[in-house]
């Protein structure tokens, strides 16, 4: 608590302003420029992954509210993308080797013989990039509202969430005529006609989905110096309090398990765009919990911690599998247990810890601070 | 790069040139065997990993998660026909170096691994996959960057691409030979399919459905089940109450060992009952165990037990490299004729160009397969005989039936779709 008395509003905001900045110059600028094009393109799918991070730190880290299940809205997201792209991938010439040319192949070979009416509305791409926020958030607002009005909070609401992704992997899985079950959807190729498997397509998709990242996490600075974010840490806090001084708790947690869900989705439709197909193992439990692990890698309580949380681990992941196939799972699990027992606060705790105070003496006026990292009462822990 | 620098310290251009001229002697002698060996320039227009003296092959299968335990055959088949070949020489005079990934049984890994060894490392070919999903996944990857994949898993057709060479049965050729097979032999009249909840199954049973009411014949049930699932207890009250004359099974990976036991303890004697399985391999029988499956029938294109001598010195070969207590399925045979079918294919091609190789593998011919001779059909896909093998105590099969012919490969079998 005392952190934040301590730093006055306006210098912290500049601190963070300037960390956004050097975020934005990394991977606008120097990953773009260091790297091939097949390794920025990894880059990029990465950075599909921060928004979930994003949406966590905000949701988890914020307002104290745990969710194991952000695959769910990751997926949601990056199923509708991939349902207009497959559309227009399964033009009647394209697919007329089919028995019924013009549906998707996967439900040609699970004998289905015409679209599905929830499937009619993705041929329209205005409804599609509705959608890809619009479906996630009304599910999220649907559990939540559920959850949050019932108070039910903390590992239950853990727990719930967790269940939920589970329950969508095995009806993904199980409808495979409408969804293309375990195979996921695969083999989109354009978006309106563009290519997107192009490498000058795929440059294009990494600065969009860049911009848009350096876009969220800038509305997740805002949120949380806004009154709302005060609140969210207070409620997390001491939720009591706050529900005695007269807020309703329930819509606060509400707002910000949907916003978080929203985030996601942006991550799952520009993940599909970039990787070209989408499947149910990024929905399910496990992709779910490797979320919060880039988020807990990251700092839970730093937005650009969880950034940069988000693509060490992928990059970890990438090179150690590269390098040892058969080895490199062992090297993660050390790597995870590594970030709990020896750095809790993650990668923006030992920038706070031992970074920024050495920085702090030798240029005393301009240290940009990477995020606010407020540990939580150990009750909330 | 060291001999750059020991050329730049000799003192005259004679001396180089006398040097040189006496480098190239020994190829000389390599004349008579049929030419030297063609400068890479000239093997290697598209800038693959290939040098005068090796050339990068790619392997990519799942060593961890839960598909290793199917896909580590296949890696080992593969790492033998690849020693055995640069034991040989080697493919055009170049010995073969192998970038392996691991696909760690999740799809979008194999995505990008398969993009990796494509793009990064530019391999001539990857051998690699084993599920259906694993291959969609990476088909349109191949596709995009102008790879060659070999995929060695039977499986449920409806795909043809200029970019991969598919070295297991297509759905038709494993299953319409079986089915008449058990017609014919046990009389067969009514049929009950259960199988797992995905592509592959679904497919083959569609196709299976077809071919017996083709015949006249009826399916009594027809039964799928999520992938992992180990519930069979309802569908075996079913197959007790419909009473059908063939159970017809195309369960994958762990549910297996469920399945059969509970068979078992139901009191289904499969010496009684005839089951025939397409999905079942001397891999799947360590887990389930002989005494629980001795006497089904199992439905492919190759048995470990096989009696021919191109099988006698795979097995003994694939033993001494990988241990005695190996076992070999229908699957890592098939992954075993890829890298061959690769080299039969680049040394008429005479180049390691992926266009020159996907055009001439029509008609490629390996006669030295474990299975017998096998031919690459215009499709990509493999002539090759159907066999029908009964299960042993011991984990093995006896050989049944074999087709007299090689089957043709018909992935998007008319009639039955």
């Amino acid at each position: 608590m005392k952190i934040s008395v301590r730093n006055s509003a306006p210098r912290r905001a500049t601190g963070e302003l300037m960390g956004v900045a050097l975020l934005a110059l990394l991977i606008l600028i120097v990953l773009p420029l260091g790297l091939d094009g097949f390794r920025l393109n990894m880059v990029g799918k990465y950075l599909t992954y921060a928004f979930v991070a994003l949406g966590l730190v905000l949701c988890w880290g914020s307002a104290g509210i745990l969710s194991l299940g952000q695959g769910i809205f990751f997926g949601l997201g990056g199923y509708c993308m991939a349902m207009f792209l497959k559309l227009e991938a399964s033009s009647p010439e394209a697919t007329k080797i089919q028995s019924t040319p013009g549906i998707p192949d996967f439900m040609d070979w699970n004998q289905l013989t015409e679209l599905p009416w929830f499937w009619e509305p993705f041929h329209s791409l205005p409804f599609t990039l509705l959608a890809v926020v619009a479906v996630p958030s009304l599910l999220a607002f649907i559990v939540g509202l559920a959850m949050f009005k019932r108070r039910v909070g903390g590992v239950y609401f853990a727990i719930i969430t967790q269940a939920f992704a589970a329950i969508l992997t095995i009806l993904i899985v199980g409808q495979q005529g409408y969804t293309g079950g375990i195979n996921g959807i695969t083999d989109l190729r354009t978006l309106n006609g563009w290519d997107i498997r192009t490498d000058g397509a795929k440059q294009v998709l990494y600065f969009v989905n860049a911009a848009l990242l350096i876009g969220a996490v800038l509305l997740c600075l805002f949120v949380r110096h806004s009154k709302l974010g005060r609140i969210l840490v207070a409620l997390r806090d001491k939720e009591d309090r706050v529900r005695f001084s007269g807020y309703d708790v329930a819509n606060f947690k509400i707002f910000v398990f949907c916003f978080a869900a929203a985030l996601s989705a942006v991550g799952g439709a520009m993940f599909t765009l970039q990787v070209g197909f989408m499947s149910p193992s990024f929905v399910g439990i496990v992709p779910s919990i490797e979320m919060v692990i880039y988020c807990a890698v990251g700092g839970r309580l730093s937005l650009l911690g969880a950034v940069y949380g988000t693509l060490l681990v992928n990059w970890a992941k990438t090179l150690l599998s590269e390098s040892f196939p058969e080895l490199w799972l062992f090297a993660m699990g050390a790597l995870f247990i590594g970030v709990v027992m020896v750095f809790p606060n993650g990668l923006a705790g030992l920038y706070q810890q031992y970074v920024a105070p050495r920085l702090a003496r030798l240029f005393p006026r301009a240290v940009p601070r990477v995020g606010e990292v407020i540990p939580p009462p150990t009750a909330a822990e | 790069m060291s001999s750059d620098k020991t050329r730049g310290g000799l003192k005259s251009q004679f001396r180089r040139n006398l040097l040189l001229g006496m480098a190239a002697l020994p190829a000389l002698s390599l004349l008579p065997r049929g030419a030297l060996a063609q400068a890479t320039s000239a093997v290697n227009t598209t800038n693959l990993a290939v040098t005068d003296s090796t050339v990068k092959v790619g392997i990519l299968h799942s060593t961890t998660g839960t598909m290793a335990i199917s896909e580590t055959g296949s890696v080992e088949a593969e790492k033998l026909a690849i020693k055995q070949i640069n034991d040989m020489g080697g493919v055009l005079g170049r010995k073969i170096e192998v970038i392996q990934e691991d696909g760690a049984s999740d799809w979008p890994t194999f995505a990008e691994k398969s993009r990796k060894l494509l793009v990064e490392d530019k391999v001539a070919a990857v051998f690699g996959c084993w599920t259906s999903a694993s291959r969609k996944a990476v088909l349109p990857v191949f596709e995009q960057y102008n790879g060659m994949l070999y995929y060695p898993t039977f499986y449920e057709g409806l795909e043809q691409s200029k970019n991969v060479i598919y070295t297991g049965q297509e759905a038709t050729q494993q299953i319409l030979a079986g089915l008449d097979w058990v017609s014919k032999e046990k009389g067969a009249k009514s049929f009950f399919l259960i199988g797992s909840d995905y592509i592959w199954p679904r497919t083959s049973n569609k196709i299976a459905r077809k071919h017996i009411e083709k015949n006249g014949q009826k399916v009594v049930g027809e039964e799928y089940f999520p992938l992992g699932h180990t519930q069979f207890n309802s569908v075996i009250n079913k197959i007790k109450l419909t009473k059908p004359d063939v159970i017809y099974a195309s369960v994958v990976g762990g549910s297996n060992v469920a399945f059969y036991k509970q068979l078992k303890a139901a009191g289904i004697n499969l010496s009684k009952q005839t089951l025939m399985t397409i999905s079942v391999t001397e891999d799947e029988m360590l887990g389930i165990g002989g005494e629980n499956i001795a006497g089904a029938y199992a439905c492919m294109k190759y048995f470990q037990s096989l009696d021919n001598p191109n099988n006698k010195a795979f097995v003994e070969a694939f033993k001494a490299m990988w241990g005695a207590d190996s076992v070999i399925g229908d699957v890592t045979q098939a992954a075993y004729l890829g890298p061959w079918l690769w080299k039969a294919t680049v040394e008429k091609a005479g180049s390691f160009d992926v266009d020159k190789i996907a055009a001439a593998s029509d008609g490629i011919e390996f006669k030295g397969a474990p299975e017998g001779y096998v031919r690459i059909h215009p499709n990509h896909h493999l002539w090759s005989k159907t066999r029908v093998g009964r299960a042993r105590m011991d984990g093995q099969f006896d050989v049944v039936f074999e087709t007299a012919d090689l089957i043709e490969p018909d992935p998007f079998p008319k009639g039955y779709q």
